[in-house]
């Protein structure tokens, strides 16, 4: 378990040290949470509510999910294991004396640790500023919401380690990559809350990993979910958590079968 | 006029080779382009997932602003294809191998756009072509040749717009390479914002897009002439065919900036 810890203190530092980066992502999230709100502020003038929502509550929905892109990893742009793949330095990867799904783990939740302060909490602080936001007082919603996100981080880690394994069969994983993030950010929520969606298939979005990922946590600090529904949450999240990893795993194992060492 | 030759004639050559290289992973070519069309059609879902919820947004009916979308959408994928390229200097400066540019004896932005250029972007051209075709023939307007031109005049103004815009955020990675996704705020965001009516956005940041980044004038005040909409800031009808003047404007701009980053860089020497 130390292993792990040091790696994802590791790599959080690693992302701390490129501060121009962050401050242009910060910037660029900010934006697309103004552009997306006047959108939805629109929508909201037409009729007052759509299923639970307020516009409050979806103008809160929008920047929490730009603060919560990056540490989600929905743009889908991290690849560094599918290189060391490519390179074949995973060879390396693979002699090492830890688990090669738990190493991929701890880089993940590492970043996810950088990037929940670093670009989680300015475009919320800004947002907030400029609309007003329906962010709760309640400790326990907090709570449950450090919950739902650690879960999403982990689902959305389980999918990126799947895509990225393709990287054994297929020279070139982005396309393939970009398929699976643009589909399942949209999933998610990160153009518009899941309320949006028409009923008769809201249910099968929430049901389907990705709201797992994003909307879902944010629901919950919103407080759509509250009692035995937020324990269904959590363990919906939890379950495809379990899924998709064992699912890693697997595809992990015919993978190595694959994986031929030139020596030399 | 005869380095323009030789630029262009460089261009085409390059364009042609990474045709050639990138036909040769023909699966890795064709998932690529579908990524790239389901960009744009994320983008679609979007304006549709709205429009299951309202009739109308700010007085535009859903196929006003797919129309508007997929103008919008035909022109910033024109200059995606053409121009974006120009986003890989960052790498190229990073790297020193931007140096390879400055050496030979045509235009280095000819060049990076040629050796970066992508075939797959087509993808993200397609879908907003064919929305664009079924959206003209949904709206209820009487197709005049003068109208036509109109449409026609502010797609390609607006791909000059999106282009420019793309070599000035680009040029800010002679000065820090670190900073490229502001980049992403204007050409990603420019996109974003022009695929709906601006008179859902804030009163700041709709004098803003008027006149200050003229993102207006891509597809909004062509689409208002079109539609018989009000017009914003009391403008006058004529304003809808300001798209090729403030594209040439943005170009110059552009052009401008980008010698001024060459000039200011300077080679790691090794």
């Amino acid at each position: 378990m130390r292993t792990y810890l040091e790696v994802a203190r590791a790599t959080a530092r690693r992302m701390s040290t490129y501060r121009g980066a962050t401050v242009a992502g910060v910037f660029t999230n900010t934006v697309f949470g103004f552009l997306l709100a006047y959108v939805l502020i629109a929508v909201f003038r037409e009729r007052g509510t759509v299923g639970a929502f307020d516009v409050a509550d979806a103008l809160t929905f929008t920047f929490v999910a730009q603060g919560l892109a990056m540490p989600i990893g929905v743009f889908g742009t991290d690849h560094e294991q599918a290189q060391r793949i490519q390179t074949g330095e995973v060879a390396m990867d693979l002699c090492r004396p830890y688990d090669y799904q738990g190493w991929w783990a701890a880089v993940a939740y590492g970043k996810a640790s950088f990037y929940l302060w670093a670009r989680g909490i300015p475009p919320i602080v800004v947002g907030a500023l400029a609309f007003d936001l329906r962010l709760p007082s309640d400790p326990t919603r907090w709570l449950a919401f450090g919950i739902s996100v650690a879960l999403g981080i982990g689902v959305a880690f389980s999918v990126r380690f799947l895509v990225q394994l393709l990287a054994f069969w297929i020279v070139d994983v982005r396309g393939p990559s970009q398929v699976v993030w643009i589909t399942g950010g949209f999933l998610a929520g990160m153009w518009a809350p899941l309320v949006l969606f028409p009923d008769w298939i809201e249910p099968v979005v929430r049901a389907l990993p990705f709201a797992s990922m994003l909307g879902l946590p944010i629901e919950v600090l919103l407080g759509a979910h509250t009692g035995a529904d937020l324990a269904g949450v959590l363990a919906l999240q939890a379950s495809w958590l379990v899924v998709l990893v064992s699912a890693g795993r697997l595809v992990l194992a015919r993978a190595e079968r694959r994986l031929v060492i030139a020596g030399g | 006029m005869a380095e323009l030759a030789a630029s262009v004639s460089a261009y085409r050559r390059l364009v042609g080779g990474r045709i050639r290289a990138d036909w040769q992973y023909r699966t890795a070519f064709v998932v690529f382009m579908l990524g790239q069309a389901l960009a744009m059609t994320a983008d679609l879902g979007a304006v549709g997932l709205v429009f299951a919820n309202v009739d109308a947004l700010a007085g535009w009916t859903g196929t006003e602003v797919v129309f508007l979308f997929a103008t919008s959408g035909v022109s910033f994928a024109l200059a995606d294809m053409l121009v974006s390229p120009v986003e890989k200097v960052a790498g190229h400066l990073k790297a020193g191998t931007f140096d390879t540019f400055l050496v030979r004896p045509v235009g280095a932005l000819w060049q990076l756009c040629g050796t970066e250029f992508e075939l797959r972007r087509i993808g993200r051209l397609l879908q907003p072509v064919v929305v664009l075709a079924i959206a003209v023939r949904l709206l209820d307007v009487d197709w005049t040749p003068a109208r036509v031109l109109l449409v026609a005049v502010s797609l390609v103004s607006g791909a000059c717009i999106f282009g420019g815009i793309w070599v000035l955020t680009s040029s800010i990675a002679f000065w820090t390479v670190e900073t490229q996704e502001i980049a992403n705020s204007f050409t990603y965001g420019g996109s974003q914002l022009t695929s709906y009516p601006i008179d859902v956005l804030g009163a700041w940041l709709r004098r803003l897009a008027v006149f200050v980044v003229p993102l207006a004038s891509v597809s909004y005040l062509p689409a208002c002439a079109l539609l018989a909409k009000p017009m914003p800031f009391d403008l006058p009808r004529g304003a809808a065919w300001t798209g090729p003047a403030v594209a040439l404007l943005v170009c110059l701009l552009a052009r401008a900036v980008w010698r001024e980053a060459i000039r200011h860089h300077r080679s790691t020497g090794s």
